[in-house]
């Protein structure tokens, strides 16, 4: 059975490879293609799932060693793969959500000539994750953590023609590539302290280092994960992301490669345990984020950027959870899978809207699509009414969850401030969701025609010259987008429930991650009765603001918070003088240098040197270049000369 | 006398330039295919040399050896032998040149370039493989003054390949192309003249010191303690070395001719500049400048780290600030010249073997993306990145050649480079963290310049000029695709390499360090 791991990544990395360099003439089988062999690895997730359950808790853990990858003295890296609980637990969500948007995006992409290439692109990110969450040390972690990086920048810019869209591309590579210079630097802290990199080596041996070591090893870890999570300081990318085609937002930028930083912390459980300096850095960088992406979701009037803040803000909960220890890493997990299925079924919801409406994406220019795209709603509500943590559905189990163990983070004022946040997450969560929810099916057709695409480039492969200047036709999307929708809805109502009946998906993750129950400051019923008085007011706001009055089609101007948070809470505005203006000058003015300081001082060093100044000046006279042949002359007669010696 | 394989790796392509110049006028295709097939059977010679190498413990330092005397009076000995790193960079000279031979295949006809002169695509092909031969020779060679004039003799039908054989693509007029090619190829001149003057000097000290130019023979009497240098001496001899070495590798601040020679010649020849020539300086330091002088490299360790983490930033920053494709590469590569020379000076394991494999990925990739670019250049006349947009549209495939190629330049993993500046950066962080760390920010520098470059030619809205360029043509898939196969290849299974990479790595550390472990112990003990 072990051996059927590498199959779980050979299986799309296949597809990549036959679909990318396939050519055209797999332009009208290549989505079949990539899409068979996402749910073939699907199957072989399940069949290794079936197996593992069939044994004990602590025997679940499965090896598979390939090859070595790079053996240098000491060096030793493995492609070599672990799958216990927490891994499996990603690789059915990886590959269950990523077969059902497979399936959505053969009827999303339909009309886009570029298809075959956009599956190549999506085979090539299951790949990529997959590496992530199953390899058993950290240098192949970060393969497929730059793999999947690599898969979300060539997704984002997918629609290359579009400046803002290449842009977007760059943009969240290089932001990564700060997290992954954490990643790099934290690999290397584990090489020079424990001698390797290899999961089962350190987390074993974190006993035998001190607390500094390991904090420095887990602030690393968190910078990576920081990236890749859209953290703050490191959250700008996502909702620019948000160019990409939406089942790119869905399985990317929502359920999964997202999550991956929460997978890297969890996994790093035995680090942070021993480290509570950095759990703290964990946990406050989540609770600042949690409230950060719901600010940002407020102000949004895009309906993708609205879902990016949500997800922004969400893993910030996922984030805060695994800070806590053994008490919120199961916490973590649930919640990540829960908000893998209603975040990804609100973002093909989405998709599905944008689909009726020739690619239109600003919500005041929504309203009463509930009548026309019925299936559409029922999936989004049922999601949205998960988000919210509506009681009963899945978000309800995970993220009270959360608030509670948030309440129980160690001693003083801390299990306040955390679990007060957390708390106040809640209720702007509420809102912001009730808003979309409002503006989108609720209230007056606000519709307007579409603009002419030749002044902007087409965002959604729909959207083409037919449309400009009409009217949108709202109506439902075919079946193979409705059938994932239906699904992911099924995963946002139940699974929570699931999970939670005898503590079952706390166990099945204890063997990895252990657990400890939180002991809150406040009793338990009076969390969950505080989180729904929250959740109560957050909707009540946005039913007053949205649903009582009227949207305006163009939005108003806002008071100075909401002004900030349409614009990120100005932090582009910050990168963009900080760090492009400034870097602009600086490479600017280092060609300068360049040009006339060091090679300036370096020629006329040398000039001096030979007695030469004056005539370097006169380089491109062919005053020097006699010199120079006349040296080089030198150079021949000297060589001439010693070969002549040979015969004297 | 066993078959003299290596001076037939040399003696090989240096036949084949003659043949190549001997063709006639006329039948310049003719000179073209024999060319490569000179090239290829170097190559064969190479992989033979690659299979009889040793790899096993026990086995000799330098191998395949041929001694014989040469210039009795001075002591001057014909001595070669390889060792790992030298097989390796064989290996990756033997495998370029016919690629650069196959991509530079127009690029030295007379009614296109409307050059004149007598006979000039035979003497295109001609001078690369002389170039090939020389620079294998250089290799091999382990007697110091055979390895100066090979060093030195280099110069000449380089000079002649970026003088004489400009791009095309140029937005002055010509006179001016002519006379900023001029000044390219002078300054390259210059630049390596001067420093390979400087080394004479210490070639010359040293014989006066050891009494011999054999690098075995001064290891032997360094090792009985027979070798009495001074410690000045050693150092100003060291610092001969490395300076003429410096130049061509090339460190900060002795860079600046490289923009310049990589701007103006042809991109195959930018290629044989920076993925071949250079990596004998490089290799020099590795070899000469650590084996002869290890007390004086390590004394002299602190600045070089310091020079080289200079270059990495400094090189990478100034690549994001170009405005010519060309240049831009050069500069690319001036930062990954640092990363080679911080793994050689960090004195660990991890740092020479990243260091060694990193000259030859950093072959592999600049050839990829530079190739591609010279191919993009070509379509357009043009090497400025303002002039490109939305290439991606009309020709596909040459947009997602240079994607990996610009991928593959800014080390991501699963290729070739990722392993290299790994190890590299390791090396050096296990034993200057402070550096390794700084070094790091060169991988973010590295995926600003790649990919600015990436967006601004390949994407966006389509120009009039590029809307209808074609996509790489058969000729040109072939020099690609090899070299993106062994980009992936080499990311995934290095092992072949640091085979053979590994064991030399561990003799030049003990020139420096004797017998002791050269990498420092991790804090926690292995189980």
């Amino acid at each position: 059975m072990e051996n059927l791991i590498a199959l779980l990544v050979a299986a799309p990395l296949l597809g990549a490879v036959i679909l990318l360099c396939g050519g055209r003439r797999l332009d009208r089988t290549g989505h079949w293609l990539g899409t068979l062999l996402a749910l073939g690895s699907f199957v072989v997730a399940a069949l290794l799932f079936t197996d593992m359950l069939g044994r004990d808790g602590e025997d679940r853990a499965m090896h598979q060693h390939l090859f070595s990858w790079i053996p240098v003295g000491g060096f030793q890296a493995d492609i070599a793969f672990q799958l216990d609980q927490l891994s499996m637990t990603f690789v059915l969500l990886i590959t269950g959500v990523g077969s059902l948007i497979h399936i959505y995006s053969i009827g999303y992409m339909e009309h886009d000539e570029r298809r075959r290439r956009f599956f190549g692109y999506l085979n090539l990110f299951l790949a990529a994750m997959l590496i992530l969450v199953i390899a058993d040390n950290y240098l192949l972690l970060y393969v497929g953590w730059e793999g999947v990086g690599l898969a979300s920048y060539l997704l984002i810019g997918f629609w290359q023609h579009k400046p803002s869209a290449a842009t977007a591309a760059k943009k969240a590579f290089l932001v990564n590539r700060v997290g992954d210079m954490g990643l790099s630097i934290a690999i290397m802290l584990m090489f020079t302290t424990f001698g390797t990199f290899a999961f089962g080596d350190v987390l074993a041996a974190t006993g035998e280092t001190s607390e500094g070591k390991l904090t420095a090893i887990g602030l690393m870890l968190l910078l990576a994960a920081c990236g890749k999570s859209a953290q703050v300081p490191l959250q700008s990318w996502l909702g620019d992301a948000m160019e990409g085609p939406t089942p790119v937002s869905a399985l990317i930028h929502a359920a999964t490669m997202v999550t991956a930083g929460v997978y890297l912390i969890t996994r790093s459980g035995a680090i942070f345990n021993a480290a509570p300096d950095a759990q703290l850095a964990v946990v406050i960088v989540g609770a600042v984020t949690l409230l950060f992406g719901a600010i940002v979701g407020c102000a949004k009037d895009d309906i993708k950027k609205a879902l990016a803040g949500s997800t922004m803000s969400q893993i910030g909960y996922m984030v805060l959870a695994a800070g806590l220890g053994p008490i919120g890493y199961a916490f973590a997990i649930m919640h990540l899978v829960t908000h893998g299925f209603f975040k990804a079924g609100l973002f093909l919801g989405a998709g599905s809207v944008m689909h009726g409406m020739n690619d239109e994406v600003d919500m005041r220019k929504y309203g009463g699509l509930r009548k026309y795209m019925p299936v559409t709603f029922v999936t989004f509500g049922l999601g949205y009414l998960a988000i919210i943590g509506f009681p009963g559905l899945s978000g309800f189990w995970s993220k009270d969850k959360i608030i509670e163990a948030a309440f129980a983070y160690g001693d003083g004022v801390r299990p306040w401030i955390f679990g007060g946040v957390a708390l106040l997450g809640a209720g702007i969560t509420a809102f912001y969701m009730t808003r979309v929810m409002l503006m989108t099916f609720f209230g007056e057709k606000r519709w307007q025609p579409t603009p002419d695409p030749h002044k902007e480039p087409s965002a959604e492969p729909a959207a083409d010259d037919a449309h400009a200047g009409e009217m949108p036709h709202p109506h439902e999307s075919p079946k193979s987008m409705t059938i994932p929708m239906i699904v992911l809805a099924f995963g946002s109502v139940f699974a929570g429930g699931l999970f939670s009946l005898n503590e079952s998906f706390v166990h099945w993750l204890e063997p990895v991650t252990a657990f400890e129950h939180p002991h809150p400051v406040i009793s338990v019923p009076a969390i969950t009765a505080s989180t729904m008085v929250v959740l109560a007011i957050g909707v009540a706001i946005a039913w007053f603001m949205y649903g009582k009055r009227p949207v305006p089609v163009t939005a108003p101007r806002g008071s100075v918070l909401t002004r900030a948070a349409r614009r990120d809470l100005l932090q582009d505005d910050f990168n963009h003088v900080v760090l492009v203006r400034g870097g602009e000058h600086l490479t600017r003015s280092l060609v300068y240098v360049d040009h006339t300081l060091v090679d300036g001082v370096v020629n006329g060093t040398a000039a001096s040197f030979g007695g030469l100044s004056g005539r370097m000046r006169k380089l491109q006279n062919g005053f020097a270049r006699s010199y120079a042949v006349s040296m080089l002359g030198g150079t021949a007669v000297l060589v001439a000369a010693t070969l002549l010696m040979r015969a004297v | 006398m066993s078959f003299p394989l290596l001076t037939a790796t040399a003696v090989v392509p240096a036949v084949g330039a003659i043949a190549t110049a001997a063709v006639p006028a006329a039948k310049r295709t003719a000179a073209k295919w024999l060319a490569l097939f000179f090239s290829l059977a170097t190559l064969a010679l190479a992989a033979v040399v690659a299979v009889r190498f040793n790899t096993g413990s026990g086995a000799d330092r330098y191998q395949l050896t041929e001694s014989h005397s040469w210039i009795a009076d001075f002591g001057v000995r014909y001595e070669l032998g390889v060792d790992g790193i030298g097989v390796a960079l064989i290996g990756l000279t033997a495998l370029l040149i016919p690629f650069i031979i196959v991509a530079g295949w127009h690029d030295a006809d007379p009614q296109e370039t409307g050059n004149t002169r007598w006979r000039p695509t035979q003497g295109f092909f001609a001078l690369i493989l002389m170039v090939e031969a020389m620079v294998i020779l250089s290799f091999e060679a382990t007697d110091v003054f055979l390895f100066y004039i090979l060093f030195e003799a280099m110069l000449i039908p380089m000079y002649f390949l970026i003088g004489g054989f400009g791009d095309r693509a140029h937005s002055g007029s010509d006179q001016n192309a002519a006379a900023q090619r001029s000044y390219a190829a002078v300054k390259f001149l210059l630049y390596n003249l001067v420093g390979g003057l400087i080394m004479l000097a210490a070639v010359i000290g040293l014989y006066v010191v050891a009494g011999t130019f054999s690098l075995t023979e001064i290891a032997e009497m360094r090792a009985s303690g027979e070798l009495n240098m001074a410690t000045n001496t050693e150092r100003l001899l060291f610092l001969g070395f490395f300076f003429a070495f410096a130049v061509k590798a090339p460190l900060w601040p002795l860079h600046t001719w490289l923009p310049n020679a990589m701007g103006e010649a042809t991109a195959p020849v930018a290629v044989l500049i920076t993925a071949v020539v250079d990596k004998v300086g490089t290799f020099a330091m590795l070899r000469f400048c650590l084996g002869l002088f290890p007390g004086a490299s390590e004394w002299a360790t602190p600045v070089i780290l310091v020079l080289a983490l200079v270059s990495i930033v400094y090189g990478a920053l100034l690549a994001v600030g170009q405005r010519d494709i060309k240049r831009l590469v050069a500069y690319a590569s001036i930062s990954h010249f640092g990363f080679i020379i911080m793994g050689i000076f960090a004195m660990t394991t991890q740092g020479q073997s990243g260091a060694t494999l990193y000259m030859v990925n950093h072959g592999i990739s600049t050839a990829a993306l530079m190739l591609v670019a010279g191919f993009l250049i070509s379509r357009r006349g043009s090497r400025l990145i303002a002039d490109y947009g939305g290439v991606q549209k009309a020709a596909p495939i040459l947009a997602g050649t240079f994607l990996i190629g610009s991928l593959a330049t800014l080390s991501l993993p699963g290729l070739a480079p990722f392993v290299s500046e790994f190890l590299v950066l390791v090396g050096t962080f296990a034993r200057y963290p402070v550096i390794g760390i700084i070094a790091t920010f060169g991988i973010v520098l590295g995926a600003l310049y790649s990919l600015v470059l990436y967006q601004r030619t390949m994407t966006g809205p389509v120009k009039v000029e590029t809307a209808k360029m074609p996509d790489l043509k058969l000729r040109e898939l072939l020099v690609v695709g090899p070299l993106i196969v062994l980009l992936v290849f080499l990311g995934v299974y290095p092992k072949p390499l640091t085979d053979v990479v590994d064991p030399a790595v561990g003799h030049t550390l003990s020139d420096v360090y004797g017998d002791e472990n050269p990498d420092p112990e991790p804090e926690v003990a292995a189980k």
